[in-house]
């Protein structure tokens, strides 16, 4: 047994350990260093509970046992998950560490000798009011995560789903949310707590059903973010400096992810959170508009064209995710390259369906990290190129985020693909985006259709470079 | 006057969303889902309040409510510290840089 002294001065290492391992992330260089220092911070903080507790009572065995057991299953995820299914899996963890939380927090109120935080019905007061903000911001987390891991995963419609009088629903219960944790930290009362799980549940399963598919980055980005902040509830309760510590990391990392996503589309974090995006514009663009004259071409086409290209600029979306396109895109990108056709990446803020998702599908079709480019990085080589190939990006690249007021991306900051001698559209159909918007680039006289799913098409290219 | 302890958890803890803020804005943007993962798995560090609360029944009664939530959040949280950062390790030994003169 150690004195509580000791192991406060432990968890404090493991805190600035974890610091150490978000800091390493700065570069792919540093990062796997990094990504050592957070799982050496971890075995501190587990190692000195043990040793802190002290009393190897026969319950040290379950708690191996269970360590065991679900380390066994997250191990096992971790090997078998495909890397196009990062932002399902994402959204899964964060449901677990919002449950954890919960299932502290319940714990700790149902026995807090334990915890050294008094006894049941004569909790601590500060101890009670941290403990509930722990409670309700992890069971938001969790049922939150749960709609939006049944979104991404395709279980439920990714589309909004609204009603009337949503939004004073919500509101009606956050009121009710802070009113019981009131009476709750005043009374005491064990039915007070579970109803307040109870709503806290209810309100994190309502605030994401509305939101759509593609505003998930953001979604996942904010649950990332409560899950530290529920961390950090238990993190005072426990008056743990190393969950504290994560907890305050983790909530601002999320929170400044959120802000870079929402700022990648233009729009404020309450636009995306309100919801309904999407939905409302589709019924209003579709039907107005007669078709217009397309080109399409074939993949003899595609190939001719960018051949005889110097460079080339290939912009990804989540198209290529959904067509697992990554692999056949870098071959296809190795025989450019084989031609001495200089090709490099531009990646969109809000490409994909979680920040960074393109990289990572990149990354692992072994397509090196400095030929992927941000938006501000290579927005002006567009002009320069000879082809743009985009292949499952849409509103991205819409000409009309710059020249339509009306239109509702306006102001999105986009891809300047049409600045290239000619654009290479890989697509399945001339279906509008998820914003619901025509792009006016399927219509331009440089632009050329590649109707056919993204990997097959990819694929074809490659044969007819040969 | 003493100062209660809980302002000091209190400064850190505005401390850290500070260093927080700093540290992640120097995160480099093609890492941003390795940054959610390894976040993830940090987070899970609310394991060690699992192991106490999982520790907490006596030796003649170790299955009482509030030890078994406990078992059952380290469960949860193992889960997400061994995946959290397996994936992560698995997904940044992806990140390679061009292979000079080839």
């Amino acid at each position: 047994m150690i004195s509580a002294n000791l192991s406060a001065i432990f968890y404090l290492i493991s805190g600035v350990l974890f610091i150490l391992a978000l800091r390493g992330l700065s570069s792919p260089e540093t990062s796997r260093q990094g990504n050592f220092f957070g799982i050496l911070g971890m075995v501190i903080a587990i190692t000195v509970t043990f040793l802190s507790i002290g009393s190897f009572s026969s319950g040290f065995i379950y708690v191996l046992i269970f360590l065991l057991i679900g380390g066994l299953i997250g191990a096992f995820i971790a090997y078998k998950i495909p890397m196009t299914a990062m932002p399902e899996l994402v959204a899964g963890f964060h449901s677990l560490v919002g449950l954890a939380a919960v299932l502290v927090a319940t714990s700790a109120f149902l026995n807090p000798e334990a915890f050294n935080l008094g006894s049941p019905g004569n909790i601590k007061l500060g101890s009670l009011i941290e403990m509930s903000i722990g409670a309700a911001v992890g069971a938001i987390t969790f049922s939150g995560s749960i709609i939006a891991f049944l979104k991404l995963q395709g279980m439920m419609s990714g589309s909004p789903i609204t009603f009337k009088g949503q939004h004073p629903l919500n509101a009606l219960i956050l009121i009710s949310i802070v009113i019981v944790t009131y009476f709750l930290c005043s009374t005491q009362s064990t039915s007070l707590f579970w109803i307040l799980l109870a709503i806290s549940f209810l309100i994190g399963f309502l605030l994401i059903i509305p939101i759509g598919g593609a505003d998930m980055p953001v979604v996942i980005s904010m649950l990332n973010s409560y899950s530290g902040w529920a961390a950090a509830g238990i993190g005072f309760t426990l008056e743990n400096t190393a969950l504290i510590i994560t907890g305050a990391l983790v909530g601002s990392s999320g929170a400044i992810l959120s802000y870079i996503m929402c700022k990648g589309m233009n729009r404020s974090f309450f636009n995306v959170i309100l919801g309904g995006f999407g939905a409302t514009q589709q019924s209003a663009t579709s039907g107005d508009k007669e078709q217009r004259p397309v080109k399409s071409g074939n993949a003899e086409d595609a190939a001719f064209l960018m051949k005889n290209a110097s460079s080339v600029i290939i912009v990804p979306g989540y198209g290529m995710a959904v067509a697992q396109a990554q692999h056949a895109l870098r071959e296809m990108v190795d025989t450019l390259k084989k031609n001495d056709i200089k090709v490099s990446y531009a990646i969109h803020p809000v490409a994909g369906r979680m920040p960074g998702h393109m990289n990572v599908l990149l990354a692992e079709a072994n397509v090196p990290y400095d030929e992927v480019f941000e938006l501000e990085e290579i927005n002006n080589d567009f002009a320069n190129a000879d082809v743009a190939f985009v292949i499952g990006a849409n509103d991205v690249t819409n000409p009309a985020a710059k020249s339509d007021p009306q239109s509702p991306i306006y102001g999105m900051p986009v891809l300047d693909v049409e600045k290239c001698k000619s654009v290479l559209f890989v697509k399945r159909s001339l279906s509008p985006g998820y914003a619901g918007i025509d792009n006016d680039l399927f219509y331009k006289e440089n632009t050329l259709m590649l109707f056919a799913d993204a990997k097959k098409m990819t694929e074809e290219i490659t044969k007819n470079l040969d | 006057m003493e100062i209660d302890p809980f302002i000091f958890r209190l400064s850190i803890f505005i401390l850290s969303i500070f260093i927080g803020y700093y540290v992640v804005w120097s995160v480099t943007p093609s890492l941003h889902t390795p940054l959610m993962s390894v976040t993830n798995a940090i987070s899970s560090v609310i394991i060690v309040g699992a192991i106490i609360a999982g520790l907490a029944g006596n030796s003649d009664n170790i299955f009482n409510t509030s030890s078994i939530l406990g078992f059952l959040a380290i469960s949860l949280a193992a889960i997400n510290i061994f995946g959290g950062f397996l994936v992560t390790q698995r997904m940044l030994a992806m990140y390679k840089k061009k292979k000079k003169d080839k």
